[in-house]
């Protein structure tokens, strides 16, 4: 058992000692320095040709954002495209049939914001083309598009005064390039190496040992696996994800796939840090984060540790801890540890069945998406910390009686109202889509009664969770949900574009804003950023605001749970 | 929009060749020569194919070890956990009634002995593997159905238990059948 403890604690850090340099190493990609990767030059150089791009035009925070939207639109339309007819198209040797317009709406609408609400199940909903054509591609993409945003901010909060932010083609495929392609290919020959198929055959039909006859969903897995993961997508190949062996065949892939899920947004921390030549700001950010996902970890780890209460009555040994929902190789430490980097990254890849966790464990996963801004996804976590940042920065500013200042530049009422819309906005949709929905499914239980698989307090987080994971572009479930209906594809799939689109325009419009203002020196009158006292702040701002807006749901959902199991 | 419209085309379209055909074709092929050649490990016995070395399977009888409770009955081609929540009744009564059955199935076995791993369902329906303890509590039953020596069989248990530095001990149900078999045809 206490290995476990130890192979959990030795997984972070590995991750972080691989964040650092790649952070550094980001740094200089984007900033256009000598690095590891340049031999790769011709290669993009070739891309925008092909694609008649001017890599070197610069764009204002406006162009970078109409040329964002534009190209988002076009891989919507190819999703769709392909999901709706993959039936009769090629690459189908299990014979799986078309989606229906609801069905593929959500599901390109969910892979095209790096979410992966799955409402069908891999082996039977889709087939091998859409698997690489649809899903791999925006897992490729959408986190190139977080990643690109996310820099977009890098260099606008720069000293400097300017309206000319780089050009959105060269950050975007750079973030491929330089990273994503060369990341997954690594990632993927691992996997390969300890078991995960890669290959375009379908279904073996064998007779079991017993005697069943038996048919095995193979596919080409381990491409897939690997940017699901790197990108923090976490849409998995088959429908149990990462818990299904074939996706993670041991302790081995669970460690590799469970750093490179986190790895980046770790990473780009410390960029931002390296890009602004700011490493205690970096240092600042990372500290306020790590301290909120080590405070949702511990009481997730400890509970699944412990085991069900209800299951201890029955006089059985649960010395491995609550298994429901768990594999044997990984065990309860590892699928809690995985559970809290999932949820706070905004992954949604699992390698448990999360609906299982105990209800403690359920809340801290639910908190990690409703504060989604402890690292959080590709690229996007750190533009929504950001705008918690220009909220802390305003109220500190307040509280001391000088004009609220970041790094330099002025914050005043523009950038604060975007900030707060940004902010509250997340909330508003978890909880008006989760009200709306509880009050369908109380107006007629029994016709909505295929939606829950839990009665009483849980089928309630099970709601929760659901709008919860949209709104955070996280896509794990309490799975038990009954959620291939019209009603929750299409309000899932419309929760999902104002969570995605808003909060990436939002920061960098505040950036870009901030950008074309004057710099002013710091001075002995500056409230500096880059402080413990500044962490503590921003910290109390998000504990805060998700504290007074979450904590009435999270009481009538997993806390009640709680107290009714213990 | 406009002038954006066409290049983001050409770009999606040149984009499609790179991360959906020349990343997979080079993961494809680094692929080729690992052990399965990207197959995914098989097991045979007596030269036939008996299944997967990570995909469980389904075993009711008394004289094999089987594996833990699935969601899906060990569908390899629809993999899913049960998504019950710790407190839901139904479920508790199902763990029970799984208790019940396994102390019917193997006498002399106490409660306090039964590892809740045995009676509760993996997360993908396909858990290829049982704890050491899971497995110990089976010797009994399979050496009585099989007239082995209960200590061979435990050995046998013991051989393939694979230990791991990092994650928790465990068993392969299907290659300690598979070894079970083996040694009755010898």
């Amino acid at each position: 058992m206490n290995n476990e403890l130890l192979s959990i604690g030795g997984i972070y850090l590995v991750t972080l000692v691989l964040a650092l340099p790649l952070g550094a190493y980001l740094a200089r990609v984007f900033r256009g320095e000598k690095n590891l990767l340049d031999f790769l030059r011709p290669v993009e150089n070739g891309i925008y040709r092909l694609s008649g791009i001017d890599a070197r035009r610069e764009m204002t925070w406006q162009q970078h954002m109409v040329a964002l939207l534009t190209i988002n639109l076009v891989w919507f339309l190819l999703a769709m495209l392909v999901l709706c007819t993959q039936g009769s198209l090629p690459l189908n040797p299990d014979g799986n049939p078309s989606m229906s317009p609801d069905l593929a709406f959500n599901t390109a609408i969910s892979f095209l914001v790096n979410c992966n609400l799955q409402h069908y199940s891999g082996e039977s909903g889709l087939s091998y083309l859409s698997q690489i054509v649809v899903i791999t591609f925006l897992q490729f993409v959408s986190a190139a598009t977080g990643i690109a945003a996310a820099v977009v901010v890098f260099n606008a909060l720069q000293t400097r005064t300017t309206e000319k932010l780089g050009n959105f083609y060269d950050y975007f495929v750079k973030s491929l390039t330089r990273l994503l392609l060369p990341g997954s290919l690594l990632i993927a020959l691992i996997l390969a190496f300890n078991g995960t198929p890669m290959t375009l055959q379908g279904k073996q039909e064998l007779i079991s040992l017993q005697g069943d006859s038996v048919a095995v969903s193979r596919g080409p897995v381990a491409a897939m696996v690997a940017i699901k993961e790197l990108g923090t997508n976490g849409g998995g190949f088959y429908g149990a994800n990462s818990a299904h062996p074939l996706e993670n065949p041991n302790f081995i892939t669970n460690a590799v796939e469970n750093i490179a899920l986190v790895i980046i947004p770790i990473a780009m921390v410390f960029a931002l840090g390296f890009y602004l030549k700011r490493r205690k700001l970096a240092y600042m950010i990372f500290g306020v984060m790590t301290v909120g996902f080590v405070a949702l970890l511990a009481p997730t780890v400890y509970y699944e540790m412990h085991g069900n209460p209800a299951i201890a009555k029955l006089g059985v040994d649960q010395a491995l801890g609550a298994m429901e929902g768990k594999e044997i190789r990984l065990g309860a430490a590892a699928s809690a540890y995985w559970s809290i980097t999932n949820t706070v990254i905004s992954c949604g890849s699992v390698n448990s069945m999360h609906d299982s966790f105990m209800p403690i464990s359920g809340m801290s996963q639910m908190l990690g998406m409703m504060t989604n801004a402890f690292y959080g996804g590709c690229g996007v976590g750190l533009l929504n910390f950001f705008a918690y940042l220009i909220i802390a920065v305003f109220i500190a500013g307040l509280m001391v009686g000088r004009t609220p200042e970041l790094l330099g530049k002025k914050i005043e009422a523009r950038e604060m109202k975007i900030a707060v819309i940004v902010t509250l906005l997340h909330p508003l949709l978890i909880l008006a889509g989760t009200a709306l929905t509880a009050h369908l499914y109380a107006g007629n239980p029994t016709e909505y009664s295929g939606w829950l698989a839990n009665p009483g307090y849980h089928g309630f987080s099970e709601m929760l969770y659901e709008f919860t994971s949209a709104s955070a572009n996280n896509g794990s479930g309490f799975e038990g949900l009954g959620d291939n209906t019209p009603w929750w594809n299409i309000s899932t799939g419309v929760v999902l574009l104002l969570a995605r689109f808003l909060p990436i325009v939002g920061p960098v419009a505040i950036a870009g804003l901030l950008a074309r203002k004057k710099y002013v020196p710091e001075s002995a009158g500056t409230l500096p950023a880059d402080t413990a006292t500044f962490g503590v702040m921003v910290l109390a701002v998000i504990v805060i605001i998700a504290a007074l807006a979450f904590f009435p749901a999270l009481a009538l959902g997993p806390l009640a749970e709680h107290f009714s199991l213990y | 929009m406009k002038q954006n419209l066409l290049p983001a085309f050409r770009l999606t379209l040149v984009l499609l060749v790179v991360c959906c055909l020349i990343y997979p074709a080079l993961v494809w092929a680094g692929a080729q020569l690992a052990p399965a050649g990207g197959q995914g490990e098989t097991i045979s016995h007596n030269g036939r194919v008996v299944g997967y070395d990570n995909v469980g399977q389904n075993f009711t009888r008394p004289e094999y070890f089987q594996g833990r409770p699935s969601a899906v009955d060990y569908n390899a081609a629809g993999s899913a956990g049960s998504n019950k929540g710790p407190s839901n009744p139904d479920y508790l009564a199902t763990v029970q009634a799984r208790l019940d059955t396994f102390l019917v199935q193997n006498p002399g076995i106490t409660k306090a002995q039964v590892p809740a791993e045995l009676l509760t369902a993996s997360g993908s329906g396909l858990d290829p593997h049982l704890s050491p303890a899971a497995a110990a509590v089976q010797v009994a039953r399979v050496a009585k159905a099989r007239n082995l020596d209960a200590a061979k069989v435990q050995a046998l248990v013991t051989e393939h238990t694979q230990r791991s530095a990092f994650g928790p001990d465990r068993v392969n149900v299907l290659r300690l059948n598979v070894a079970l078999d083996a040694l009755q045809n010898r």
